[in-house]
């Protein structure tokens, strides 16, 4: 079926509706709801306006907390990604809908279901990001609890995207057969209930960046959101992720590498460096620094002064619970703290500044040209195949992006003019699913029959 | 005991509506003036081979491009997790802006059972199960009081933990910890249904009792015991069949029956002229305070009943169809609810 694949010297874009972190800005009066579906239609139009190639939700299934109770300083509260998603399918018609869903806490049954139905409603637009999750912290709110052993995190992640492909591969014109699967953490038996969607698979995206979660995104994933936008880094990322592939006997251009992005633009370097300085005052309020801080410090630092130097006293090491249900987690601490110190004096910052300085490295500033331009170096150099943005303002936060940036990238030829076909498929320029190809027995994988 | 509710509720399911026609349908039923449409789901596949695509989905997807019919999804309670069901349920209310109801359904299936990897309940277990998921559903949907986001730039909180609140649920099976992920949903509660038989088995925390009986008398009988049981509504399962371009609907039926039979449910059945079916309707109103129609088929049934019974029930004074903005509950003639946790304190 779709055997096109992203035109050489051409970039795409992602767009992430965060729903958690200090990226996203509330504070300001040009910030919208984080739960009315107003401020989703017009984040999804916007981007669909833009031709980006995909919309991401995340999956948090435990309110995040800061030393012990719930944390206050960011926004929260994000809907089921998959219902919301299933509504913006009505009102939108190109553009990819990514659901961010973990591999311990939703049953293989119900998820293989649930992304087959979306994309079915979809009309092939539907994406997996498969994420591994296995705290039992979250676990608290299911049935198994914390049952998965974090070592086992990947191989049990593998086994469930195993069973729910060949769930979709169980749908034959019109007739359902059904799949057995087993891992140590189980047996299930699963009849697959819907027909393949044009675009047959859900495409999945997987965002693991250790070495064991690129393996597994080579073996499994059709993109990979990764953590290296920067030019470099993206080059030697792009060339371990193509290294991998040949080794598994998969072309080299099969996996898409679509680096996570925060991008401030405006008509010229100088208004963007300006809009910067209000977005980092907005993102990182004093209590924010601090409260980042105390990740690592592990111990109250609100008698601090968000604008003065770092703490003088050392972190209190293995105190239980730095902020839980983010990603970044309080090991290592003396050697962290230690680094962020010298870095500090090295450049004269305060804590907020330091913050500031930590969390903007995955941030593209600039006029409208000359971001073209840096944007058109990687489009040519062929070191990434898109950007999945973070915006810092919902709903109104790609608006310049489309309105300005867009079409400077146009006028260079590196991004698309129209959209390549109707399914994300299509227009992320992927071959068909891997258990979909010629000489593939669909059925591979360990523990796994079919009937 | 006679109707609670000031308005009598008519709901459509729309079980068949295949994707490509689903917008369409429900569109269609919206235009009517139909209460509410209902969207059937299974545990499992279906044993008649049919595809089905999940029905939360279905309801999110006609939620932007409706604006006043009620939503309700179908949805199994013993064989999927009660944490996705309350939070999948709460964002289909914030997507269709109060709009959103759901059917328990907890039955028994082998084949839901065997799809999971953990030990699902046993038939002296269902009911129980059923009524912890509702519980802890309840629970979740409060469990952020309505004016937790605060924004507030002097502290740089944007959410307040005081008006945030854990559940901490301890059910007979499971345990949820809580809060939800998502703010409290525009109707403070879903409108929950929940089948006569399974109120009787357990106590379901349930607005709406959705009875069966083949005669009207029993209709009415059972009603009258679910009100005894503290039922807040009752609304009676009818199946319906009129006659259509021409066609008697025995004949009609008949001739569907050919194709695939149309299995009955020990549901009253009302088949004849589109008069018939609105004397009948207003016969059930002294009694009960809505009916969920179930049709030998939509493409015909939907626009007979829209065409002739609902204008006519709505001269008679009997239903009033929805209006733009309103919320189910809004529908059905039930108030927003107060948060529990809120009065707790």
């Amino acid at each position: 079926m779709t055997t096109s694949h992203t035109p050489a010297g051409t970039i795409g874009f992602g767009v992430f509706f965060q729903g958690v972190n200090f990226g996203t800005v509330w504070s300001h009066e040009d910030s919208g709801s984080q739960t009315d579906f107003e401020s989703f239609r017009r984040l999804i139009q916007t981007a669909e306006r833009g031709l980006f190639s995909a919309f991401f939700l995340g999956e948090g299934l435990r309110l995040r907390e800061h030393r012990g109770e719930l944390h206050e300083l960011d926004i929260v509260g994000r809907p089921d990604a998959q219902t919301q998603l299933a509504a913006l399918a009505a009102v939108t018609t190109h553009i990819g809908l990514v659901a961010t869903q973990n591999t311990t806490y939703n049953d293989v049954s119900s998820l293989a279901h649930r992304l087959a139905s979306l994309d079915l409603l979809s009309g092939g637009r539907a994406a997996w990001n498969i994420v591994t999750t296995d705290n039992a912290w979250t676990g608290e709110n299911f049935r198994r609890g914390g049952y998965l052993d974090h070592a086992d995190r990947y191989s049990h992640a593998e086994f469930v995207v195993r069973t729910a492909k060949a769930i979709w591969d169980a749908s034959e014109d019109g007739r359902f057969s059904s799949v057995t699967a087993a891992d140590e953490y189980g047996e299930v038996t699963v009849r697959s209930r819907v027909p393949r969607s044009p675009q047959q698979h859900p495409v999945l995206f997987q965002a693991g960046d250790s070495s064991e979660g690129r393996d597994f995104a080579v073996r499994q994933a059709d993109v990979i959101f990764s953590a290296h936008p920067e030019f470099d880094k993206a080059g030697e990322f792009a060339a371990d992720i193509r290294a991998r592939l040949a080794a598994v006997g998969r072309p080299q251009d099969d996996v898409k590498i679509y680096p996570g992005a925060e991008i401030i633009v405006a008509a010229t370097d100088g208004e963007a460096r300006d809009k910067e300085v209000w977005i980092r005052e907005h993102q990182v309020s004093p209590q924010t620094a601090l409260a980042y801080l105390e990740q690592i410090w592990g111990t109250d630092l609100s008698s601090y002064d968000a604008d003065g130097p770092l703490p003088d006293i050392d972190p209190v090491v293995e105190e239980l619970g730095g902020t839980r249900g983010a990603q970044f987690q309080g090991r290592q601490a003396l050697t962290i703290a230690q680094g962020w110190r010298s870095l500090a004096e090295e450049k004269a910052l305060s804590i907020r500044q330091l913050v500031v300085h930590l969390s903007s490295k995955r941030s593209f500033v600039g006029g409208v040209e000359s971001l073209a331009d840096r944007f058109a170096k990687y489009a040519h150099a062929g070191v990434v195949d898109g950007f999945n943005i973070s915006p810092y303002l919902i709903p109104s936060g790609l608006d310049d992006i489309v309105n300005l940036l867009i079409p400077a990238l146009q006028e260079r030829g590196v991004y698309a003019t129209e959209y390549a076909g109707t399914t994300l498929r299509e227009n992320l320029g992927l071959r068909d699913p891997l258990t979909r190809r010629d000489g593939h027995t669909g059925r591979e994988g360990r523990g796994l029959r079919s009937a | 005991m006679s109707r609670q509710s000031d308005t009598f509720t008519i709901g459509i399911e729309l079980d068949g509506a295949e994707v490509r026609r689903l917008a369409r349908l429900v569109s269609a039923a919206e235009t009517h003036g139909f209460s509410f449409a209902s969207f059937d789901d299974s545990a499992s596949a279906p044993a008649n081979g049919d595809a089905l695509v999940d029905s939360i989905l279905r309801a999110a997807f006609v939620s932007p491009t409706t604006s006043s019919i009620g939503l309700v999804p179908v949805s199994d309670v013993i064989y999927g997790e009660p944490f996705h069901l309350a939070t999948q349920l709460a964002s289909l209310d914030h997507a269709s802006r109060g709009r959103a109801g759901f059917i328990v359904r907890a039955e028994l299936d082998d084949d839901a059972a065997a799809a999971v990897a953990w030990k699902t309940a046993d038939a002296n277990e269902i009911a129980d199960e059923a009524a912890d998921v509702v519980a802890v559903s309840r629970q979740l949907w409060d469990s952020w009081s309505d004016d937790a986001v605060i924004r507030d730039r002097p502290t740089g909180r944007y959410i307040d933990r005081d008006r945030v609140h854990y559940p901490r649920f301890e059910g007979r099976r499971f345990s949820i910890t809580g809060p939800s992920i998502i703010s409290r949903p525009p109707q403070g509660q879903l409108v929950v249904f929940a089948p006569g038989s399974l109120t009787l088995a357990a106590d379901i925390d349930a607005d709406v009792v959705l009875v069966d009986g083949a005669s009207e008398a029993e209709l009415v009988r059972s009603a009258a015991s679910a009100r005894g049981r503290g039922a807040a509504r009752v609304f009676a399962e009818i199946e319906v069949a009129l006659d259509a371009a021409g066609e008697p609907a025995r004949a009609r039926v008949e001739r569907l029956d050919a194709a695939q039979p149309w299995a009955s449910a020990s549901r009253l059945r009302y088949v004849g002229d589109s008069d018939g079916l609105t004397e009948l309707l207003t016969r059930l109103a002294a009694d009960l305070d809505g009916v969920r129609l179930h049709v030998a088929s939509l493409d015909t049934d939907l626009d007979e009943i829209g065409y002739r019974v609902l204008p006519a029930l709505r001269q008679g004074g009997v239903h009033t169809p929805p209006v733009v903005g309103n919320t189910l509950r809004d529908i059905i003639g039930l108030a927003r609810p107060a948060n529990r946790f809120e009065e707790a304190s």
